[in-house]
């Protein structure tokens, strides 16, 4: 972690007094000053409050600025992460002459313009098993925005272990859910979910996307809980899953239950330190190295120059149809994965069968799906259109 | 027949639907319909050895089949029997 001390010491900026507004404050927050449910009180506790953002990415982003304006005294961001392309539909925290910088510089330049006043925690760092409970221990409330199991899993456990609420917030395509852990007596996330689904079953966002506003509305509700939280006002989401559907713009809320089994926050406690979440995830620490092309597999070289020699077989594309209006190869046949099991008959079991996706890995799917229907000849081409653009042709968009 | 709401990340098994409607007397027996309705979603909703995943949860109504008769919690018409599978994306 570098930069400004996260633990104890003197802010490195904005105002030291915690007691007292200064006039420049008196006026900035005058439409909460105003109200009740907030006054010079809660303004004074906003002030005094301090919130860890994991993650400056789509909730990250809209929950960190709003917290700022708020006043909210202090705010810790981690992220390790570089702005990209495809985080701007989204990520509005960052613009686009960021492309290229942190996201952590970025997010900070742009909480800065917001509100100067809030001392601003730089930890530039992924959230490890090793790192977590020093880097949450100073903040009296931590937002998970992350977009991946192992973390999540990791941050519940920290702000158990540390009597922490964790305000939750998750988002799939047209869909979120939010709610508020760790509240004494209060379910965490393991008596939601005990455990993580396998890898590959669940899609990402990179896998599936998201709607880019969605992360704003699930953000601003997790934002919401933490004002609450911190004023003491209201009534939190903690025992209540809210589900939103941006689709068909319907809230729900399901019950939630402290879970007596829990084994972190259930009466017989039986996980007391943090644990190796992407071992418990099933999933790799380091993305695997690319393995050579085995059996079944050609890269995208060698499935160019098999075209260019004339070589007969057919190119099956098993992306979905949205996909194949972004872009294709010349000559595929679009069958995507999803309808591949029952449209088989449309296919020569003794064809040679080249099969393609996005990036590779549906594509093995439909190969093994292919093999187990008694094709012969059939194989992946690893890398999928990403590396056709990447090695073949700079013209198609990658996406 | 009682309403189930299938979630996104499991449409593209349930017939791109984002609602089913099945019969059945209880939760298991409905959920028992909707996968034989549609037999690439039992994957995602049961182990091999059938039982629930433990990333998805069932709702009827509000309430969490956990904590009240779990596959045997009794269903009426009128009832919505929701599932929630885990999903992790936020940024």
């Amino acid at each position: 972690m570098e930069g400004i001390a996260a633990t104890g010491g003197l802010p490195a900026d904005g105002p030291s007094n915690k007691d007292a507004l200064s006039k420049e404050e008196v006026l900035r927050y005058s439409r909460h000053l105003i109200m009740p449910e907030v006054g010079m009180e809660g303004q004074l506790k906003l002030k005094a409050a301090s919130v860890l953002c994991i993650g400056t990415g789509g909730l990250g982003s809209p929950l960190a600025m709003y917290l700022a304006a708020a006043g909210v005294g202090r705010l810790g961001l981690v992220d390790f992460d570089v702005v990209d392309t495809t985080n701007l539909q989204r990520q509005i925290i960052h613009g686009t002459s960021d492309v290229g910088r942190k996201k952590i510089d970025s997010a900070i330049d742009t909480l800065r313009e917001i509100n100067p006043n809030v001392r601003i925690d730089r930890h530039e760092t992924a959230l490890t098993s090793e790192n977590a409970l020093d880097i949450c221990k100073p903040y009296d409330i931590v937002i998970d925005g992350t977009d991946n199991f192992p973390t999540r899993y990791l941050v519940n456990d920290a702000c158990i272990l540390l009597g922490k609420p964790n305000v939750y917030g998750s988002i799939f395509r047209f869909e979120g859910q939010a709610t508020v852990f760790g509240m004494p007596g209060g379910p965490c996330y393991r008596c939601l979910y005990p455990e993580p689904p396998p890898p590959g079953l669940v899609p990402s966002c990179a896998e599936g996307g998201v709607l880019g506003i969605l992360p704003g509305v699930i953000g601003v509700i997790q934002a919401t809980e933490a004002v609450k939280l911190i004023l003491g006002k209201g009534e939190t989401l903690s025992g209540r899953l809210l589900l939103y559907d941006a689709l068909n713009m319907r809230f729900r809320e399901l019950k939630l239950r402290r879970n007596p089994d829990c084994p972190i926050c259930g009466d017989h406690r039986t996980i007391h330190q943090l644990i190796d979440y992407h071992q418990f995830c099933g999933v790799p620490r380091q993305p695997a190295p690319e393995p050579a092309a085995a059996d079944g597999e050609i890269d995208v070289t060698a499935l160019k120059s098999r075209m260019d020699q004339g070589d007969r077989f057919v190119l099956v594309d098993v992306r979905e149809r949205h996909e194949f209006d972004i872009c294709r190869i010349p000559g595929s046949t679009l069958i995507p994965l999803s309808e591949l099991g029952r449209r088989l008959g449309e296919l020569d079991r003794t064809a040679d069968i080249v099969v393609h996706c996005k990036s590779g890995v549906r594509s093995a799917k439909a190969c093994a799906l292919l093999r187990e229907a008694g094709f012969t000849r059939v194989t992946n081409v690893r890398g999928g259109i990403l590396a056709w653009s990447d090695k073949v042709d700079p013209s198609v968009p990658k996406y | 027949m009682a309403k189930i709401l299938i979630p996104t990340p499991l449409r593209q098994y349930a017939g791109k639907q984002d609602t089913v409607e099945a019969s059945g007397a209880t939760v298991g027996e409905l959920l028992g319909a909707l996968t034989a309705q549609y037999p690439d979603l039992r994957k995602n909703l049961f182990t091999d050895e059938g039982k629930l995943r433990s990333f998805v949860n069932i709702y009827v109504n509000d309430e969490d089949i956990r904590y009240l008769s779990k596959d045997a919690t009794p269903v009426s018409d009128n009832d919505t029997v929701t599932i929630v599978p885990s999903i992790a994306g936020g940024r």
